[in-house]
């Protein structure tokens, strides 16, 4: 069987929103951008804003980013046609596409808190957020995992936050509550508190 | 539980540090990536619908133009197949592509180019992949422009292209260059990539055969996005 190689990734640039969020870029295009919003309807479970900013090996916001969050509903299912566990919340997307605050770079994401969803091996992961980071300068599209710093039993036994060896770089992959509903996450790229990538 | 998706090949992608790319210094991580399998999370993904789309969506000499007006450049229709590793096509894969206008200028408030906008061109278009993953847009040939990095850098007309297939493991942003432009090889993004075979992956090549006569030229870009693994075979502790 002879095996294709996946086409090599170049850097989103400088003007990544004008092709994924036209409307955030002033071009008027599509009846809206793609991911802005994440609920079509009322949606099951607890509803939470997640904010955040993306900071460079200097401290530095980025403020030409683009974040894209997937998760499952708050019953743990994925509104996707490869779930075959259940069906998941018909008014949730599960996914979401930030271009951050043109002034601040803070992206945002209205969305619910995720139900557990099992690993590979049947065991259940702590509830989480897959997180996707593209911008000028990063060559490959970063991935990560959003988790909650509010889920202390779910966190101790999650099969991925168990083999980090550098424990001290746990809390880069935390959401901290900063009031009810209201969750906020930030992405070092580098350096000091960076955050832990994935290669998945 | 599926058989999870091939890894990916980080020397045949860019790696995060490539210094003659001077924004990835600062933004490229130190510590090396955690490794694990795909699992539910990274093979699922959102499902985007033809319905979706409208009718101009994937033609972006007029998806932005006045009524009766059209885009100003060499005009162009780019096509191919978005394909998973084992060369199956993707269907139902979103496309979505941006690009500067025939002058080398994007129209986005950061842009300092001294080249004019095009009042009729926007940048962006995209497209769902049909049952065989094809996919096909028509265009201007974006121009070459100067980029403050080196002092005297220029990126070889190209094409943005953000890639969702079926799972989010998949996800892809790449850039589609134009075969015979002598600036690929002297530009530090493109260089960003080290093995030649790579980046030439990464050139559309002329097909004159889908030109469409007195009209516009076609250019052919195929797309792989990373594939499930095939084997039969877990490997499985003794006992579970």
């Amino acid at each position: 069987m002879k095996y294709l190689k996946e086409s090599p990734s170049q850097t989103a640039g400088p003007y990544v929103h004008i092709g994924c969020t036209p409307n955030f870029a002033g071009i008027r295009m599509y009846d809206g951008d793609l991911g802005a919003t994440m609920k079509r309807g009322p949606v099951q479970g607890e509803e939470i804003v997640v904010t955040g900013a993306v900071h460079d090996g200097m401290g530095a916001v980025l403020m030409d980013a683009m974040i894209e969050i997937w998760q499952a509903d708050a019953a743990g299912l994925y509104p996707s046609p490869r779930e075959v566990r259940g069906r998941a919340d018909p008014n949730f997307t599960g996914w979401g596409r930030s271009a951050g605050n043109p002034e601040t770079g803070l992206f945002t994401f209205d969305t619910v808190k995720p139900g557990q969803v099992p690993w590979r091996d049947g065991t259940l992961q702590a509830p989480h957020v897959t997180v996707w980071i593209v911008a000028r300068g990063i060559n490959l599209g970063l991935h990560t995992r959003m988790y909650f710093e509010d889920e202390t039993e779910a966190n101790a036994t999650d099969p991925i936050l168990k083999r980090i060896e550098h424990r001290n770089r746990i809390p880069t992959l935390m959401a901290r509550k900063t009031a009810n509903g209201v969750y906020r996450f930030d992405i070092v790229l580098q350096g000091v508190g960076e955050t832990i990538f994935f290669d998945i | 539980m599926s058989e999870g998706y091939i890894r990916r090949d980080r020397d045949w992608h860019p790696p995060a540090l490539h210094t003659a790319y001077k924004t990835s210094v600062m933004r490229s991580p130190r510590a090396a990536p955690l490794s694990f399998p795909t699992s539910l999370g990274e093979e699922t993904g959102p499902v985007f619908g033809h319905d979706m789309l409208g009718a101009l969506d994937n033609d972006l000499i007029t998806n932005f133009a006045q009524p009766g007006q059209m885009a100003l450049g060499p005009r162009i229709i780019v096509q191919g197949r978005v394909l998973d590793e084992n060369g199956r096509g993707v269907p139902g894969a979103l496309v979505e592509v941006w690009q500067a206008n025939a002058g080398g200028r994007y129209r986005h408030k950061n842009e300092s180019y001294l080249a004019p906008l095009d009042p009729n061109f926007g940048g962006c278009g995209r497209v769902i992949t049909d049952a065989e993953g094809r996919y096909e847009f028509r265009t201007i040939q974006p121009g070459p422009y100067p980029w403050p990095n080196g002092p005297n850098d220029w990126r070889p007309a190209h094409i943005h292209f953000s890639v969702f297939g079926q799972a989010f493991a998949q996800r892809l942003i790449t850039q589609m260059y134009f075969d015979g432009d002598p600036m690929i090889w002297q530009c530090p993004i493109v260089g960003s990539i080290s093995q030649t075979a790579a980046i030439e992956t990464l050139i559309a090549k002329l097909d004159m055969t889908q030109t469409i006569p007195m009209d516009a030229r076609a250019y052919h870009f195929d797309i792989v996005l990373r594939g499930n693994r095939q084997t039969l075979f877990e490997n499985r502790q003794e006992g579970s």
